[in-house]
């Protein structure tokens, strides 16, 4: 570290405060203090708010409008950048500093070849001509390992995967060699295992003296690369060390919370958030059916055999999205299906939900026919079965507040069970919900827009929860959520499941989380489940390689 | 403002603008100055068209030969005719019928626009591939010229020109009225409302209908103030309002002759066409900015 320390910081920061509004006002960054060398990793992690997006922007003198800086030192590879005009910035960007961010969807241009777009920087900043600066590309692209780079330089964004698409926002940012890498949750959206490679390319830029700044609100993911972490919350870094030594000996409360939200390893059942000051009181649901305590009967509640689901490409050839499916979820368990994004499980999920018709194959709900019966007739088994989204705010009607949204779910309930439309009781039932989930009643007026990301999926889990289900259909329920807001919700399914006797079906493409929550455990690929079993048993001796190598992808801390 | 424009307004899905996973409470933005004065002016065209006495006492056809072609004075604000009518009471006794032929023409296409819409976004495949080859006739003619068409098989008149206007404009808004119907249809939300075992027509009365049909409310202001300027502008050609009906389009039309003498005969009912569309596409982007935002 001292000899890195003698050479030129990448990026020096002191006493860095930024705020929005008026200056001085409000700084939602607060005397933020860290130096990146070349060659070293500096992961910056924190919960979304927590003010690692705005650090990471300020460094790039884009903190935003309407935003002041002020600090006593900013210098990038040694120069001072307190004080650039606009102009001199963007001849820093690029060239001093690269930035790549999370959604390389958006972030590359979808009209043109990403060759074009990496080139852009080239073009820019360089004096080179056209044939160099097409050779500099393809020696980026070779770089950052983008297979068969003769021909994805002409290739669209669209046309590559999120991994190439990660690849080749990389290889922009890297174009011109600069000193220092910005990477803003470059991993947050992709499977694990395009997430291993991508850190590990990461770690090879390190090593080729790059040094990176590597943002992200999940500490097992950056324990793979980074040299020193430091943690951020609410806009003041609580602490700063040795990758090793926050990792195994946190030091402040925050960390060592952030530390416990991650699933992965945690056995069945442990907690991963801290409990809440009040123990969640639950009224006990309406009919008693479900929440039989004692020992689980071993009666199959949902049940699939064999199904099969074509779609046709857009191009006309058929593609075979769920392929032989078959299932049984026991009373009271947890039946996780885990796979990488197209493996399936969504189409799976809506298969069991019967939101569409299979092409072949059967489910069964509680014994009864369910996707070969007619939707009225499914209507009358359709309360048992509830269903938690990934993306909780588009399954709200937008018009509605949280107290309507709950209202219909439950008045429909009501009708059905002849209880007719007491509006009191009603309101007693989204009371009761909401405490369930563990809401403030102060939330009811609210729209769903305006809600957090962990509180949105409490309504949503709360609304599932309306017509007293045995069944919990919930469809990557967690993925858009931070770390600790994941284990918080987690942690709500596992109490409910216990409370009520629910059956859950757990689709995720997160390993970690699927060990963490499962009785059963399927893993799908490419339309198929290629293993299933007790989750002990799948997570101790994998049998199938597919398994294999995604648990061998699972960012764990400890080695 | 083309239609073009207005679809791009309210084509985008309901949670548009919900950037990150938590969004601060905005703070309520208070009205802006161009939103308060198209309100003020909005007011006063109101005021005018239901009590047209109230802002300007005077005759609208009253004639005064010895006062004609006042240039604009204390006396007579925005001057006189030919006829030595005073323009600013015309212009203000015009407006009611201006509204009113605005306000129908839009709502007699938003009904048709409604209806042709509604058809296409529900009854399936056929229906739609049907009346969207119907509408792409009907875009195939500017909307003017579709308006023409019909004031050539009807007559000229207020009624027809009303009618005709709003034939024109339906056109442009079946089409929103479909893609508003067909993307609500196959929201998650709606989905979400299958799951909890919600039969389709209750779907539809308590998600579908109402999600598309609260941007009409936006459109229709916005057209309101198309739906004028094209009246207008058939009064303009002789096929609306005659003179010497005060509307602003026949005014418009009567103070061509003199444009070379008396230029404020045409540029005061002109300037209250231009004023009133401006006013009400303001009111409308505000009204839209709000239900955005709410």
């Amino acid at each position: 570290m001292s000899g890195a320390a003698s050479r030129t910081a990448a990026v020096r920061v002191r006493n860095l405060v930024v705020g929005f509004g008026a200056p001085g006002t409000d700084p939602v960054l607060n005397g933020v203090s860290f130096e990146v060398a070349p060659g070293e990793c500096l992961a910056l992690v924190g919960e979304s708010g927590s003010g690692k997006s705005v650090t990471a922007r300020s460094l790039l003198g884009l903190a935003g409008e309407n935003s002041w800086v002020r600090t006593d030192e900013l210098s990038l590879a040694g120069t001072d950048v307190r004080n650039l005009t606009a102009a001199q910035w963007r001849h820093r960007r690029g060239s001093d500093v690269g930035l790549v961010l999370q959604d390389a969807l958006v972030s590359l241009d979808p009209l043109r070849p990403v060759g074009r777009e990496i080139g852009d920087s080239l073009r820019l900043h360089t004096r080179l001509g056209a044939a160099a600066r097409h050779a500099r590309v393809l020696e980026v692209l070779d770089r950052v390992g983008l297979p068969d780079s003769d021909n994805a330089v002409r290739k669209r964004s669209g046309e590559l995967s999120g991994g190439q698409r990660q690849r080749a926002l990389i290889a922009a940012a890297i174009a011109l060699d600069p000193p220092l890498l910005i990477a803003d949750e470059p991993t947050t959206a992709l499977d694990v295992t395009v997430q291993a490679q991508i850190l590990d390319l990461l770690a090879s830029l390190k090593r080729a003296g790059t040094g990176i700044l590597l943002i992200s609100h999940d500490l097992a993911v950056v324990g793979r690369i980074a040299d020193r972490i430091a943690v951020l919350h609410d806009g003041r870094i609580v602490e700063q060390g040795p990758a090793n030594e926050v990792l195994t000996r946190p030091g402040h409360p925050v960390t060592r919370q952030m530390l416990a939200a991650i699933p992965v390893d945690k056995p069945r059942g442990l907690r991963l958030s801290p409990r809440t000051a009040a123990p969640v009181s639950l009224a006990p649901p309406a009919s008693d059916r479900a929440a039989a305590p004692g020992p689980v009967l071993e009666t199959t509640v949902l049940e699939a055999t064999g199904l099969v689901k074509r779609f046709t490409r857009p191009d006309g050839t058929p593609h075979l999205a769920v392929d032989g499916v078959s299932f049984r979820l026991k009373r009271g368990t947890t039946l996780g299906i885990v796979g990488e994004s197209g493996s399936g499980k969504t189409t799976t999920a809506r298969l069991a939900l019967a939101l569409t018709r299979p092409d072949a194959g059967e489910v069964r709900v509680l014994g009864q026919a369910f996707s070969a019966a007619t939707e009225k007739e499914r209507r009358r088994l359709r309360p048992h079965l509830g269903a938690v989204y990934q993306d909780a705010l588009s399954s709200f009607d937008p018009r509605l507040s949280v107290e309507q949204v709950l209202r219909d779910a439950v008045a429909g309930g009501a009708r059905r069970t002849g209880r007719g439309g007491a509006s009191v009781a009603d309101r007693a039932r989204v009371l009761s919900l909401l405490d369930a989930v563990g809401l403030a009643q102060g939330l009811l007026g609210r729209r769903p827009l305006s809600l957090s990301g962990g509180q949105r999926q409490r309504v949503s889990i709360a609304r599932a929860l309306a017509s007293d289900p045995q069944i919990l259909i919930c469809d990557e329920p967690v993925s858009s959520l931070d770390v600790t807001v994941q284990a918080q919700v987690l942690d709500l399914l596992d109490e409910l499941q216990r409370d009520r006797g629910l059956s859950l079906l757990f689709i995720s493409h997160d390993l970690g989380v699927i060990q963490h929550v499962s009785d059963q455990v399927a893993v799908m690929l490419e339309g198929r489940i290629v293993e299933t079993g007790a989750a002990a048993q799948v997570f101790a001796a994998p049998q199938h390689p597919y398994t294999q190598a995604l648990l061998g992808a699972v960012p764990r801390i400890g080695y | 403002m083309s239609d073009l424009e207005i679809q791009a307004g309210l084509g985008r899905s309901p949670h548009a603008g919900t950037g990150g996973s938590t969004r601060p409470a905005r703070p309520a933005r208070r009205f802006g100055l161009a939103e308060v004065l198209a309100g003020l002016f909005a007011l006063f065209l109101v005021t005018a068209a239901l009590f047209p006495a109230l802002v300007a006492p005077g005759d609208p056809l009253g004639i005064d030969p010895l006062s004609a072609f006042q240039t604009p004075s204390p006396a007579h604000w925005f001057g006189t005719d030919e006829s030595g009518r005073d323009i600013y009471t015309r212009v203000s006794h015009g407006t009611g019928s201006s509204l009113l032929i605005g306000t129908l023409a839009t709502l007699i296409g938003l009904g048709l626009g409604l209806v042709l819409g509604t058809l296409a976004g529900m009854l399936g495949p056929v229906v739609d591939f049907t009346v969207n080859r119907f509408l792409e006739v009907l875009f195939a003619f500017p909307g003017l010229l579709l308006a023409l068409l019909f004031i050539l098989i009807f007559g000229p008149g207020v009624a027809t020109a009303t009618v005709a206007v709003g034939l024109a404009t339906a056109p442009g808004y079946a089409r929103i009225i479909r893609g508003q119907l067909l993307s609500v249809r196959s929201s998650a939300f709606v989905e979400a409302a299958t799951v909890l075992g919600r039969s389709p027509g209750q779907i539809l009365v308590r998600h579908i209908l109402p999600n598309t049909l609260a941007p009409l409310f936006v459109l229709g202001t916005l057209g309101i103030g198309q739906a004028i300027v094209w009246a207008s502008a058939l009064s303009y050609l002789g096929l609306g309002a005659a003179p010497p009906a005060a509307e602003w389009g026949a005014m418009l039309s009567a103070g061509r002759t003199y444009i070379g003498s008396a230029w404020w005969m045409s540029f005061f009912p002109g300037l209250f066409i231009v004023l009133t569309a401006v006013a009400a596409t303001a009111l409308g982007r505000g009204i839209e900015r709000r239900m955005r935002h709410s």
